[in-house]
């Protein structure tokens, strides 16, 4: 089974110029000037908050003050060139490397859990004789509305056993009572809260996928003896691949930046680095040690392996979806 | 051109009358809602707790202290509490208005011309959404700190109003939803290109600029990133900032804890309030920013 007679029936994958341009207009004459000025708004937001930023970092990264004399007064600290000095600070900064190392161990979990949860539940949904769809629909979306930082801050609460419900279930049972906060399990305490979060908004991504399939299809496969399961394995997730890789795509960016959860959870534990984040180590050399030349050529070296992990993506994801881009 | 909807590519009719009950995908799906809604249950629970009884009763026992922690909320230095609601509002709502004309005359532009640099300038943009957020944070601070305009208003407010996202979903919207044969006959009729874009095209898009502000309040209102870095005076605060300081300031005494509590629960009501509003009327679909033509 291949998605072959559905071509065109997924638009509702959001990709990249998955859209009708080639309906344009043909421009007359006199206002030929009149896309450039409805564009300047944009892209004056654009150059001034995007392409200067950039710019200004990557500056930043190839410099460093040096210090004259004894280092006061005015013009005893001045901006000299570093040339690549920083990135090979960067490169050889274990604790970058090790932050690094815990953002991919923490969306090793994340990802095929929210993905799969998220799977399941499109699947779930999609099922015409599941009662509570339409309540679970709402009730799985909702925490997309809650602020991650709020999300983070009553899961935290949450993990603390002295106002949890499970540390109060746990006690009732005489169970073992495991510390949320401690090494591994910090781990899987940010994942819940990232799952949490996220898996309601990539459910709808996928079931809207679902939707698009029309019902022939599967009355057909009914027809030919096949099972629910086997709809679901066979027709359902091979269609929805496209949707499937999109929301990949977007968790891993995002896995690279996650911030919110481990900052809010820093003031409720003592085990918890200033820098346990990439992000985190960012903001820690910037602010905290005042480092902004090291900061930037961290926060380079970050934006260009987003770039090369995206791109990598993209390409890889493009064996799989381009008859569906058409 | 056929009609427009925006109700998505639903293949299906209507409901199918289900024969019976799937079990399965029941018990799945009730047990999903209940993972969600546990935490937002809780927090409304404990927020009518008092100081005493937050440690001492059962966790799912209702309290007796929701009026006390509400007026103790409110009366916290001088109720800040609402003034980082106030804070929030305005940079959501002012961000995510600005942000909707932006992506408006933008989107109708890459979506209705024909220009120089048009795939140019929409492949630039959209390369901006991988840009990870502290790298444009740090030197934005910096710079607009060399301007004097960092801890402002206009430091939340100016780098909150162009979403690449936004541009894009116009951008589609545009194409499939404005007619080009309307705009040229506007044009026979001597109507002047702006006054083309905002009576004709501006309404015709306005289901696509909603999404987009809605998009973008809800971005706005959850960022935690750009007010922690930009932002030092604490009545400038949004209100996630704002509950972050109270929690780090009451880590050494719990006696804050019952105050966070009531705050995170106040604070997600209003989020709450619009999804529920918004999804009588607005088909969720188009979150995924999918448009029938």
């Amino acid at each position: 089974m291949t998605a072959t007679p559905l071509k065109g029936s997924d638009r509702t994958t959001a990709g990249p110029l998955a859209d009708g341009t080639a309906t344009s207009v043909r421009p007359r004459r006199r206002g030929r000037s009149a896309p450039y000025w409805f564009l300047v708004p944009a892209l004056f937001l654009f150059a001034a908050f995007t392409v200067v930023p950039i710019g200004y970092a990557v500056w930043l990264s190839l410099h460093k003050v040096q210090v004259k004399g004894i280092g006061l007064g005015k013009g005893a600290r001045e901006q000299v060139w570093n040339g690549l000095g920083n990135y090979t600070d960067v490169l050889h900064d274990s604790e970058f490397g090790h932050s690094v190392l815990r953002a991919f161990g923490y969306g090793l979990i994340v990802i095929p859990t929210m993905l799969g949860l998220a799977l399941v539940f499109a699947l779930m949904l999609d099922t015409p004789q599941a009662r509570s769809a339409k309540f679970a629909r709402l009730a799985i979306f909702l925490p997309y509305a809650v602020p991650g930082i709020i999300a983070a801050l009553m899961w935290g609460f949450l993990y603390l056993p002295t106002v949890s419900p499970f540390y109060y279930l746990l006690r009732e049972f005489n169970l073992p009572q495991p510390d949320l906060f401690d090494g591994g399990n910090l781990y899987l305490s940010f994942a819940n809260i990232a799952v949490w979060g996220g898996t309601g908004f990539n459910m709808i991504v996928i079931y809207t996928a679902l939707r698009a399939i029309p019902l022939e299809i599967y009355e057909a496969a009914k027809i030919d003896g096949a099972s629910d399961l086997k709809i679901a394995l066979r027709i359902k997730i091979p269609i929805v691949m496209p949707s499937l890789v999109l929301t990949f795509f977007f968790s891993v960016i995002a896995t690279l930046q996650v911030f919110t959860e481990p900052m809010a959870l820093k003031p409720l534990t003592n085990g918890l680095s200033g820098s346990w984040s990439p992000l985190m180590a960012i903001y820690d050399a910037a602010f905290f040690r005042s480092d902004i030349y090291g900061a930037s050529a961290t926060a380079v070296v970050l934006a260009l392996a987003t770039f090369a992990l995206s791109f990598t993506l993209l390409r890889v994801s493009d064996r799989y979806t381009r008859e569906d881009r058409a | 051109m056929t009609p427009l909807t925006l109700t998505a590519t639903d293949a299906r009719p209507g409901p199918a009358k289900p024969k019976r009950t799937a079990w399965v995908p029941t018990l799945v799906l009730v047990l999903g809602s209940l993972y969600c809604l546990i935490p937002v249950v809780w927090v409304v629970i404990a927020a009518s707790k008092g100081r005493s009884e937050l440690f001492s009763t059962f966790t799912f026992a209702p309290g007796t202290g929701f009026a006390a922690n509400f007026k103790e909320l409110s009366s916290y230095r001088d109720g800040i509490y609402w003034q980082w609601m106030a804070n929030s509002l305005l940079y959501a709502g002012g961000g995510a208005l600005l942000s909707a004309a932006v992506s408006a005359g933008g989107g109708y532009a890459l979506g209705r011309f024909a220009f120089k640099g048009r795939e140019f300038i929409f492949k630039l943009m959209l390369a901006g959404v991988l840009v990870p957020s502290i790298v444009l944070t740090v030197p934005q601070y910096l710079l607009l700190s060399k301007l004097g305009l960092a801890d402002s208003y206009w430091s939340m407010l100016l780098p909150s109003i162009l979403s690449p996202y936004g541009v894009y979903l116009v951008r589609i919207y545009a194409a499939a939803a404005v007619p080009g044969e309307l705009l040229e006959a506007a044009r026979m009729d001597g109507a002047s290109e702006w006054r083309i874009f905002s009576r004709i095209a501006v309404p015709m898009m306005m289901p696509g600029l909603i999404t987009v502000f809605l998009f973008q309040f809800v971005g706005i209102w959850n960022n935690f990133l750009l007010p922690y870095v930009m932002l030092a005076d604490d009545t400038k605060f949004p209100i996630t900032l704002g509950l972050y300081t109270l929690l780090t300031q009451g880590a050494s005494q719990p006696a804050l804890y019952t105050l966070v509590i009531m705050g995170c629960f106040l604070a997600i009501l209003p989020l709450i309030a619009l999804f529920l509003v918004i999804q009588r009327f607005w088909s969720l679909d188009l979150l995924s920013g999918s448009v029938k033509a």
